[in-house]
């Protein structure tokens, strides 16, 4: 039997991100995934907004078949009367449609004050979150960097950032601006992914660090690769297989073994026993800790901690195969639509959610691939992210029954006649996506990035620094710091702190 | 405890009564009541020092119901119990008894107690400090049912040279019972659980059973005790008692870490002397990584017992080394009548932990004005007291 350094359990982009990076350093490294494709989390999603620059480039996604058919998709708010409003550029850099030149003038200003303040917080992105404690080797120099940075912005920003950090989406946006469809395409933006409204406190620095990621080095800016997320997912893990990684697919982890109060392997689904010294779990830490190692090898303290850690998810995902392009009202289809209404609109939908009830008019963040990528049988896929879903309803089919009437009924009102063109259609409920992601709760980020739970919080007090609560055992998924999105950072930065711990 | 409790309006009674209240009541010649855990109890019942003498001369009885209970069942008890106390519990058989303690993940301590092999899968805790949260919370992942029981068991202690005696005078055949085991009788209608335990280290006995036998039983051990200087006790003479075996008390001796707020206030079981109660070989349990670094590392403070010179107890004193610096605290001490000395437990800074030039500064309320002495204190050994009778077995025809 091969022995390996490490194992790595998942080949989303940490997992294959990590296995590279260690590949890379010369160890033997298996990744094992449990479903038939490698890829993970990155099929879930649709658009590129915070891949790893480090990761993109160590691993040469480019030469392993990573094309973008953009690197800077614009995004259409729409409006049911066809008054669309275009963001173009990285976040809205430039406005169009019919917009007053206060807010036109307002956003220019919101949007260039909230990229700095982001531009400030990514390179926390970039390493370890720091201890607090003394004399626990935290990365003093690149703190301080990050704390000259912030004092470069200046007094007035300093104390703006301070104002806002903590606030909420909706009360920023309402400061600066009144259109509508402007506070409602932002609001909903803003909270995507997360479990708040854009009224729940501390919905700003989620949206902030959402603001921190990059696409071809554009900050803020939005990819969309051929053949979708997905192909991304591919290329790194065809570049992680250059490098020497042996992926395993459809080898699902039932456990990770330990022994004498080490990680010293996994066992698969298979009942195969597979040994390394190190084990990197890039599935989400809850169930890491939880299901894969279990109570018994933990302390109570921090079990319980485990199972409080916060992991609802708030996003449905809709897929439905069209006979022909649908018209939304004369909007550009090849752009990112935002079907979210205003910003009240935005948190009506998550209102019903907190209740475990499915809101009447969901939002929907829509891309349609097909629109610049033709496929053989000419037909559309329409994808989009619906929010708000609720991730423990009372009875989930006809939950799942519901929002699927719901969102289509939005896409009614949006493109009369949309119901017509479908020929078949799938929605993953936040509970599907936990069945078939392995994400708890179906939280996109494999735990809500939420203040409490980000940084040196992320995922637990004591184990942000991705090495685990017993020896030998990693943690290195999106539920780490710095967080979601098809990043690659959390495991990077894994990586980074195994070299360091030898 | 006694069955008012439904029907009870607690704000209108701040303290509970023991299901022995009746009894305690009525022979509490000074009205002398303390709050134990939310319950009335006896301080002192008539004369401190005489109490104390039934411990070691007689016998006494002590009403140990405030005690907190619990009982923990299943399939995965003893499996439950070594993940959450430090020592093995899967060692202790049925029938036995074992002194424990219990950690946070950071290793400080959250109680001690003793636990009770009730059957294969089926224990009890008996500690000081109430713990149903983080009991519950330990049993995710076990298929274990944890049900406090306070209320559901009137308990005594009897301890004392002639406590066995009276036992079997009363009509308990206890000579086969060793020290840290426990037997089973039937008592009027129900029945009375007796262990070979106590907190006096002297020779001695905890008598378990329902509330519906409460009275009767503690009838029956008067009755039995009548010629053999059965006295019941209040928790003054307790304290004297323990303080000569050397024993601590949560929230006494050390202060437990759920409701611990100075940082620098925590204990684990290595700064407590307890270390001996860990079995590292046993597998993981709860603080036992946070443990293990401490022991590598040495800990801060260390838990001694002194003799300190002259006859004013030190409770509360600081201790200095060399009359200059602060080395550490008294956090019980009384003069034995026993030893006929002056004794302490403290926690002192591990490098002074063998120390000799020790000081106890003692403030002593004379006539309104405070004394205050210098006085010498030397490291001994714990227990300052063991008498041979307290493991003889069968024990001895006092």
């Amino acid at each position: 039997m091969p022995s390996f350094d490490a194992i790595i359990i998942g080949a989303g982009p940490n997992g294959l991100a990590a296995a590279h990076r260690l590949a890379s350093k010369g160890q033997k490294v298996l990744v094992v995934e449990a479903a038939g494709t490698p890829g993970g989390g990155a099929g879930l999603s649709h658009l590129s907004y915070n891949l790893d620059p480090r990761a993109e480039k160590a691993m040469g996604l480019a030469a392993h078949g990573l094309e973008w058919l953009t690197t800077n998709l614009a995004t259409t708010a729409l409006c049911a009367d066809g008054n669309h409003l275009r963001l173009e550029g990285p976040v809205g850099l430039r406005l169009s449609g019919d917009i007053a030149e206060r807010d036109r003038r307002g956003w220019e200003t919101l949007r260039a004050r909230l990229l700095r303040f982001a531009a400030v917080l990514s390179p926390l992105n970039q390493f370890a979150p720091p201890r607090i404690a003394k004399g626990v080797g935290n990365p003093m120099g690149k703190l301080a960097m990050v704390a000259l940075r912030a004092r470069m912005l200046g007094a007035k920003d300093i104390r703006e950032l301070g104002r806002i950090i903590l606030t909420n989406v909706h009360d920023l946006l309402d400061d600066e601006l009144s259109d509508p469809r402007l506070k409602g395409a932002l609001a909903f933006d803003a909270t995507l992914g997360g479990w708040l409204g854009p009224r729940s406190p501390n919905s700003v620095l989620p949206w902030l660090v959402r603001l921190s990621g990059q696409t071809a080095g554009k900050q803020g800016a939005l990819g969309l690769p051929r053949g979708g997320m997905a192909a991304l997912g591919a290329a790194m893990a065809r570049s992680s297989e250059a490098q020497g990684v042996t992926l395993r697919c459809n080898a699902r982890v039932a456990r990770i073994v330990v022994d004498g109060e080490r990680a010293i392997g996994v066992t698969l689904a298979s009942g195969e026993e597979i040994r390394a010294a190190r084990i990197v779990s890039c599935t989400a830490p809850k169930t890491t800790l939880l299901d894969l190692v279990g109570p018994r090898h933990l302390d109570a303290g921090l079990t319980t901690r485990a199972r409080h850690q916060k992991s609802r998810g708030g996003a449905a995902k809709l897929d439905l195969t069209l006979k022909a392009l649908p018209d939304f009202r004369g909007a550009n289809l090849r752009d990112r639509l935002i079907l979210s209404g205003s910003e009240h609109d935005v948190e009506r939908a998550f209102n019903p959610v907190k209740y475990g009830r499915v809101p009447d008019r969901p939002g929907l963040e829509i891309v349609i691939p097909t629109s610049r990528d033709p496929r053989s049988d000419s037909k559309h896929h329409l994808s989009a992210i619906a929010q708000f879903a609720p991730h423990a309803p009372a009875d989930r089919e006809a939950a799942r029954a519901q929002m699927l009437a719901a969102c289509l009924m939005q896409l009614e009102t949006h493109s009369p006649g949309i119901g017509a063109l479908v020929e078949s259609a799938e929605l993953l409920m936040p509970y599907d996506i936990e069945d078939r992601y392995g994400l708890p709760g179906g939280q996109w980020h494999a735990g809500e990035l939420s203040v409490e739970q980000m940084l040196f919080l992320r995922p637990l007090p004591g184990i942000a620094q991705y090495q685990g609560p017993i020896p030998g055992l990693w943690l290195a998924s999106a539920g780490c710091h710095p967080g979601g999105g098809v990043s690659g950072s959390a495991g990077w930065n894994a990586a980074l702190a195994m070299e360091a711990a030898e | 405890m006694i069955a008012q409790q439904s029907t009870l309006r607690h704000y209108e009674t701040p303290l509970l009564k023991t299901h022995f209240h009746p009894r305690t009541e009525a022979l509490n010649k000074l009205w002398s009541w303390g709050n134990w855990g939310g319950y009335t109890t006896v301080v002192s019942f008539d004369d401190v020092a005489m109490e104390h003498s039934a411990i070691r001369n007689s016998a006494s009885v002590y009403d140990l119901c405030p005690m907190i209970k619990y009982r923990i069942e299943g399939p995965d008890a003893a499996d439950y119990l070594n993940r959450l106390t430090i020592r093995d519990a899967s060692k202790l058989s049925v029938g036995g008894v074992h002194y424990t303690a219990w950690v946070n993940d950071a290793g400080h301590l959250l109680d001690d107690g003793t636990l009770f092999r009730l059957a294969s899968d089926r224990y009890r805790i008996c500690c000081q400090e109430r713990h149903l949260p983080w009991l519950l919370d330990s049993a995710h992942g076990f298929d274990v049912a944890i049900t406090e029981e306070t209320e559901d068991i009137a308990a005594l202690s009897l301890q004392g040279p002639t406590s066995a005696e009276i036992l079997r005078r009363a009509g308990f055949d206890i000579d086969g019972l060793k020290p840290f085991r426990m037997a089973e009788f039937p008592l009027g209608k129900g029945h009375l659980m007796i262990s070979r335990t106590g907190f006096t280290g002297d020779l001695g006995y905890e008598l378990w059973t329902s509330p519906d036998q409460a009275l009767a039983l503690w009838d029956l051990l008067f009755d039995a005790g009548r010629l053999h200087g059965l006295r019941p006790i209040g928790s003054d003479a307790l304290n004297i008692a323990r303080l000569e075996a050397g024993f601590i008390i949560t929230g006494y001796d050390f202060t437990p870490a759920d409701i611990c707020v100075r940082e620098d206030r925590l204990r684990s079981p290595l700064e407590m002397g307890l270390g001996w109660l860990i079995d590292w070989k046993k597998g993981h349990f709860t603080g036992k990584a946070a443990l293990k670094r401490q022991h590598e590392r040495g800990s801060d403070w260390s838990f001694v017992g002194i003799e300190i010179d002259g006859n004013v107890p030190a409770d509360g004193a600081i201790l200095y080394h060399d009359q200059k610096h602060e080395a550490g605290v008294i956090t019980g001490a009384c003069w034995s009548p026993v030893l006929k000395k002056n004794i302490a437990l403290a926690q002192v800074r591990t490098k002074y932990a063998k120390a000799e030039n020790l000081w106890a500064e003692i403030y002593a309320l004379r006539e309104l004005h405070y004394a205050k002495m210098m006085m010498r204190a030397r490291l001994v050994e714990r227990p300052f007291f063991a008498p041979d009778r307290r493991r003889a077995t069968p024990p001895g025809r006092f």
